[in-house]
């Protein structure tokens, strides 16, 4: 089971006489093959989670682990790959699409190998693969936000974190990118860490809904269960909060693709 | 944290919820005072580290010259036994922590060592000097400001949103030109023209009032158009800013946008650049001060860099220096007046 | 990038610096080899000779020519000064790429170190390191080099810290690329540019310091001599021969100048150049696809009488001069507002929705041209520009804006800014004034308003700001909110609040609203009618409880059936719009959404279709309004669906 564990993860920012405490001791199990999506409005803790979990932002305690082992930091082998938010950032405008997937492949590729794994991965996200040779800045958001998935897929990754990855984009292009995310998922069975401010997108996408508030996270479940039938105030809220949503009734029974409910998503606490 | 929640949760497959409070709405901020004393706090620590750091310097400078200083100062010809003698009325003979402690506790009681070649107390000899530099270095800070700020705020509106084009090409070329020529040429140019082809001005001391005219026109010309430059800039970059928007939205009179609005903005990013150039202006009086027969500290360092008089060198480098750290903190003060944002903005 | 350096040299100023500096750089080369002998020869006949014929500017007090010695003394100058620069640039280099190389604690203090030694200026540190390293041309060099450090690594470190926080370096990290390799692969290649002009910049700088220190008998000792040097003994006679000062004094002028301007100019065309001719108004969003701009447009209801409409506007246009041509953002909206009414308006970005409500405002600036066959708001003819009506727009049109952050003055207290209002249009005191501003952040619900009202805008959350700027609205009475993505930088949850509010104040006082936004599920819940905009114009017009179901125009369909809500099927694909948004400088003829539509045909590309009426008081303008469309059931993507 490559489940990725986070227990008890803390992240601490400022000095030691003003810390500020952006994820305070969070447990969260995304089970293999599952989507996991974790809401929660700006300054809630998501993102410096996703960043924690790669290394972009120092764990103060608790571990991150997976197939119970903690994540390498250094050396190739990075089995855990984040697609970031903004299309027009995360790619280096001075590498072809190519190069930028490139950098992400395993070492031991022949260049002739390296060549076809870049335009299967193109392939993969529905991009031609003579797009290999032009540099970003000719390419749209949604285009971009492709190739960023390919690039994370590039690492053969056993988890993908996607981090608010359409939110920067235009509405009309959104949909695409999010049946993409849906598509590759259940192709490759991928886990993923879905992390979004949109219910909605969220619904759309993932099997399991974390929500998170002030560092915390203050209820997780299935999605049909969690948006159905909130227990937390601030998940009622959330709710409540999303435009168009005359009733939160209007969820619909049953979940689709959800064979087998893992047992465990939720690794019980140790103390309470 | 978990409270009710796990009873329930334990009924459904896989729930988890806990009791975090609902979000409050609307933060309230620190308090205003507590902000002003760690701001104070905060920015006199970095004004005394900074004064450790140059003291430490100027103390070092003497240690680091390759070679015996003193045998440097007096020559090769000068007897040993003299030699000797000087440097151990300098403490030169005694462990570097000794002559640091010694050092630091003339600075205190404002005993700076006595000049090589002259003999005399450099304490005198900079607070003789000192008055002229620092009339000279104020003069033209204060004319650098009077010309910057009208004439960057009118260019500014001017040319905002890509108009007048041809005028911004005038200004940000002639600017840039004047901008870059160093002061000891302008002076060289102004001695020339004023000075030896027309006559009309002094051209060294500073015995007469009209003897201040050229030094601190060669002083304050380049930092002037500089800081015009800039607070154009700053200028047209406000005047795009959502709040101008927003000002204009209000339907606010033309003036009250311009300079209740826009300038105070514009100008606190230009002060950010005042304190820069007051910082270089000091150091430019050196150059502007050998030009112009200035009786200053400016002429002093130089004649005392070439004859090797090393105390006096390394009091007058102490002067500039706490001089700029000054002018540094003044200016941030300032900036945390206009601007309160900058005082937290600073972490 | 090899373009775009040649688009900068061949502008006349590039062109004229940049020979500048070849020629300055090829004097430096022959000169000494032609000319050394005759800039040495001592002629004692000639001591201190005024210029002539045979010497042009004079001679010095050993009789040699200064001319030939300016021209000669080129190659030293030039030489002393580029190795300082070297040396500033190596140094910097290393200081100011320090701290991503050896992590936090040791960067840290790397850092530290620079910024205190940044703030002496260049030439005390000279003048530091000169007594250090001696005077002379070595400690010289020595000096300037590393007195130039400080500054150059600060720059350094600002510009590797700018790319280091962008995604792209994160994703390599992420990868496993390293930190030496992050930063030879994406740091330095991406700060090259600036770093090569600054380099030029400093070059230029090295080499009006040197002269500096040279004229203070610092640097070049005799017999060598440079431009500084040459300047030093000229000063000494300038009243004597004023040219043996003028003639270094202009070659070192116009040597620093050469490489200091050819640096400003590269820099200036560089920066310039990537954005392509004049931007359009601040919020053009060059970048983010959070989308900012806007604009309302609505159609014609006839049988409303004028006196109803709070705002008519007909054929509205707006347009930006563009390097080939106008730009037409928005290309003849027509609509409506009648009392209390609120007015959706979406769109994405580029599709004009913002600029139309500024243009409405009357916002938009020069040198944006707006023209209009009609625009009159409670009956005052707004082509007549806004200073004809300044009062009545200040008090009975509101503006609330995107970002509350920006949109309030950073430096102005709450109160104040909202009492501005009272005092120019309403005739108040300062006093009355304040205390009417506290009264309506009462009223938008801002809690302890007298004394939020002395905050400043960074001490507010942003909910609380954006009710600040509701309440800035509502300080006159107005008759017309324009709100342009008002909770587009919120929190959903604030938003909801924010957007109560609105609601609340229309009812009160029967205000109507323009709500600009690209999400069309909010539009949908607050608005009565909505206007779908796209490239410039308004495609549909319709009831908002229409919006899903009811729509006609392809694009109002796709958008609607593009975002998933709380109701989205899950086991369909969301419909996909391929192809991307119009740029409005490169509008296509025909209807404009052709390229993306499964219905177009070919008079769809020739010929852009008319807003007409379509029954039930909505709008479409569409060759094909209402045909049935389907969605590929794998891909999302739209298709027309045959009926036999």
């Amino acid at each position: 089971m490559s489940d990725l564990v986070f227990d008890d993860v803390t992240v601490r920012y400022g000095t030691a006489r003003r810390p500020f405490t952006a994820v305070d001791g969070v447990s969260l199990v995304v089970p293999e093959g599952q989507v996991v999506g974790l809401v929660g409005e700006s300054g809630s803790g998501k993102s410096t989670l996703a960043r924690a979990a790669v290394g972009l932002a120092p764990v103060h305690s608790g571990s991150i682990l997976l197939d119970g082992r903690p994540l390498p930091r250094r050396g190739r082998e990075r089995p855990l790959q984040m697609v970031f938010q903004d299309p027009f950032s995360s790619l280096d405008p001075r590498m072809t699409i190519g190069e930028s997937i490139t950098e992400a492949l395993p070492r031991d590729l022949s260049r002739g190998e390296r060549r076809a794994e870049v335009a299967r991965l193109l392939a993969l996200v529905h991009l031609d693969p003579d797009a290999a040779r032009t540099l970003p800045g000719r390419l749209s958001g949604g285009q971009r936000q492709r190739v960023a998935l390919a690039r994370a897929l590039a690492g053969r990754p056993q988890v993908v974190i996607a981090d608010e990855i359409t939110s920067a984009l235009d509405v009309s292009i959104q949909g695409a990118v999010l049946n993409l995310v849906r598509e590759l998922q259940r192709e490759l069975g991928l886990s993923m860490l879905f992390i979004s401010h949109n219910l909605a997108v969220v619904r759309y996408v993932a099997n399991h809904v974390a929500v998170m508030y002030q560092g915390r996270i203050v209820e997780q479940g299935p999605v049909s269960e969690v948006l159905v039938d909130p227990r937390h105030d601030y998940t009622r809220e959330l709710l409540a909060a999303v435009p168009g949503a005359r009733t939160t009734t209007a969820v619909r029974a049953g979940a689709p693709d959800t064979p087998g409910t893992p047992a465990a998503l939720v690794k019980p606490r140790s103390t309470s | 944290m978990t409270t009710t929640a796990s009873s329930v949760a334990s009924t459904t497959s896989a729930r988890e919820v806990s009791g975090a409070k609902p979000p409050t709405v609307g933060r309230v901020s620190a308090l205003t005072t507590h902000r002003w004393v760690r701001f104070g706090v905060r920015r006199l620590g970095r004004l005394v580290t900074s004064l450790a750091v140059l003291v430490t310097a100027s103390f070092l400078m003497i240690h680091l010259i390759p070679g015996d200083p003193v045998r440097g100062a007096l020559g090769p010809t000068a007897p040993t036994a003299l030699v000797e003698a000087r440097r151990e009325s300098l403490g030169l003979n005694d462990p570097l922590l000794v002559q640091y402690w010694d050092y630091l506790r003339g600075l205190f009681t404002g005993d700076l060592g006595t000049s090589l070649t002259s003999q005399l107390p450099v304490a005198d000899v900079v607070s003789q000097r000192l008055p002229a530099t620092l009339t000279l270095a104020l003069l033209g800070f204060l004319v650098a400001v009077a010309i910057a700020v009208p004439l960057g705020v009118v260019m500014g509106v001017v040319t905002r949103r890509g108009r007048g084009r041809r005028t911004e090409l005038a200004f940000t070329t002639t600017s840039v030109v004047v901008g870059t020529v160093p002061d000891f040429l302008i002076g060289v140019g102004l001695v020339y023209v004023f000075g030896v082809h027309l006559g009309w001005l002094p051209v060294a001391g500073n015995a007469t009032p009209d003897a201040y005219v050229l030094p601190v026109v060669a002083l304050a010309l380049g930092p002037a158009v500089i800081l015009a430059r800039i607070i154009r800039v700053e200028m047209v970059a406000v005047l795009e800013a959502d709040f101008v928007r927003t000002a204009r939205a209000k339907r606010l009179p033309a003036r009250t946008i311009y300079l209740g609005h826009a300038l105070p903005n514009a100008l606190t990013a230009g002060l950010t650049i005042c304190g820069l150039l007051l910082g270089s202006l000091v150091a430019g009086t050196v150059l502007v001060e050998n030009v112009f027969a200035w009786p200053g500290l400016g002429r002093t360092i130089v004649s005392s860099i070439l004859s090797k008089d090393y105390p006096v060198v390394q009091a007058i480098v102490l002067v500039y220096g706490v001089g700029v750290l000054l002018a540094n903190t003044a200016v941030d003060v300032v900036l945390a007046l206009l601007d309160p944002r900058s005082m937290i903005a600073e972490d | 990038m090899a373009r775009r350096w040649l688009a900068v040299v061949r502008t006349p100023l590039g062109l004229t610096t940049g020979l500048l500096v070849t020629a300055v750089l090829l004097l430096a080369v022959v000169a000494p080899i032609l000319w050394s002998d005759r800039a040495e020869v001592v002629d004692t006949d000639q001591i201190l000779a005024a210029p002539s014929g045979e010497h042009w500017a004079g001679t010095d007090s050993l009789g040699r020519d200064i001319f030939f010695r300016a021209l000669v003394a080129s190659r030293l100058s030039l030489e002393l000064a580029l190795v300082a620069t070297v040396i500033g640039v190596a140094a910097g280099l290393l200081l100011g790429a320090a701290p991503l190389l050896l992590g936090r604690r040791l960067g840290r203090l790397v850092t530290a170190g620079v910024n205190i030694a940044v703030a002496f200026p260049g030439l005390l540190l000279a003048l530091f390191f000169a007594v250090v390293f001696g005077v002379g041309a070595t400690g010289a060099v020595l000096a300037i080099g590393l007195a130039g450090a400080p500054s150059f690594a600060r720059l350094v470190h600002t510009l590797v810290a700018g790319v280091a926080a962008l995604d792209y370096v994160s994703a390599a990290r992420v990868a496993g690329v390293g930190r030496f390799r992050v930063l030879l692969r994406h740091v330095l290649p991406n700060i090259a540019e600036p770093l090569v002009v600054n380099a030029t910049i400093s070059a230029g700088g090295a080499l009006l310091a040197f002269a500096g220190l040279s004229f203070l008998g610092l640097g070049v000792q005799a017999p060598a001599y440079d431009w500084g040097r040459l300047l030093f003994e000229g000063v000494g006679m300038i009243y004597v021969n004023p040219a043996a000062a003028l003639a270094p004094g202009l070659a070192v002028l116009l040597a620093g100048l050469a490489f200091n301007l050819f640096g400003e100019v590269v820099a200036k065309g560089l920066g310039v150049t990537t954005v392509g001719g004049i931007r359009l108004p601040a919020a053009t969003p060059a970048r983010s696809g959070a989308e900012r701009r806007s604009e309302a447009a609505k159609g014609e209801h006839l049988a409303m009488a004028p006196s109803d409409l709070v705002l008519d506007v007909r054929d509205l246009r707006v347009s930006f001069p563009g390097p080939a041509g106008p730009i037409r953002p928005v290309r003849g909206v027509t609509f409506s507002v009648r009392h209390g009414e609120a007015l959706g308006v979406v769109g994405e970005s580029g599709s004009g929705k913002s600029l139309t409500a500024l243009a409405v405002a009357r916002l938009i600036e020069e040198p944006g041209r707006v023209e209009a066959s009609r625009m009159e708001f409670r009956g005052a003819d707004l082509r007549d520009g806004a200073s004809a009506h300044r009062h009545l727009l200040g008090t009975s049109m509101a503006m609330v804006f995107q970002d509350p952050m920006t949109s309030f003055n950073p430096t102005r207290r709450i109160g104040g800014q909202l009492a501005e209002v009272a005092f120019h249009h309403q005739g108040m005191t300062r006093k009355q004034a304040l205390a009417r501003a506290v009264e309506r952040l009462d009223a938008v619900r801002v809690p302890d308003p007298a004394k939020r009202a002395t905050q400043y805008p960074h001490e507010f959350s942003g909910g609380m700001r954006q009710r600040a700027m509701i309440g800035m609205g509502v300080m006159g009475t107005p008759s017309l909110i324009i709100a342009d993505e008002p909770t587009t930088a919120l929190d959903v949850t604030v938003q909801q609040q924010v957007l109560d509010l609105l609601q609340s104040i229309r009812d009160e006082d029967d205000v109507a609203l323009v709500l600009i936004s690209h999400d069309v599920t909010v539009v949908g819940e607050v608005c009565d009618r909505v206007l779908v905009m796209y490239a410039g114009r308004i495609v549909e017009d319709l009831p908002a409880d229409r919006l899903d179901g009811g729509a006609r125009h392809p694009y109002t369909r796709a958008l609607v059936a593009a975002v998933p809500d709380m109701d989205t099927d899950l086991d369909q694909p969301l419909a996909v719009v391929p192809g991307r948004p119009v740029d409005p400088a490169d509008v296509p003829s025909g209807c404009a959404f052709a390229a993306r539509c499964p219905l177009a045909d070919a008079r769809c590309r020739a010929e852009d279709p008319p807003l007409e009426p379509a029954g039930d008081g909505s709008q479409v303008a569409c060759w094909h309004a209402g045909e049935p469309l389907g969605l590929d059931g794998s891909t999302g993507v739209l298709v027309e669906v045959r009926t036999p």
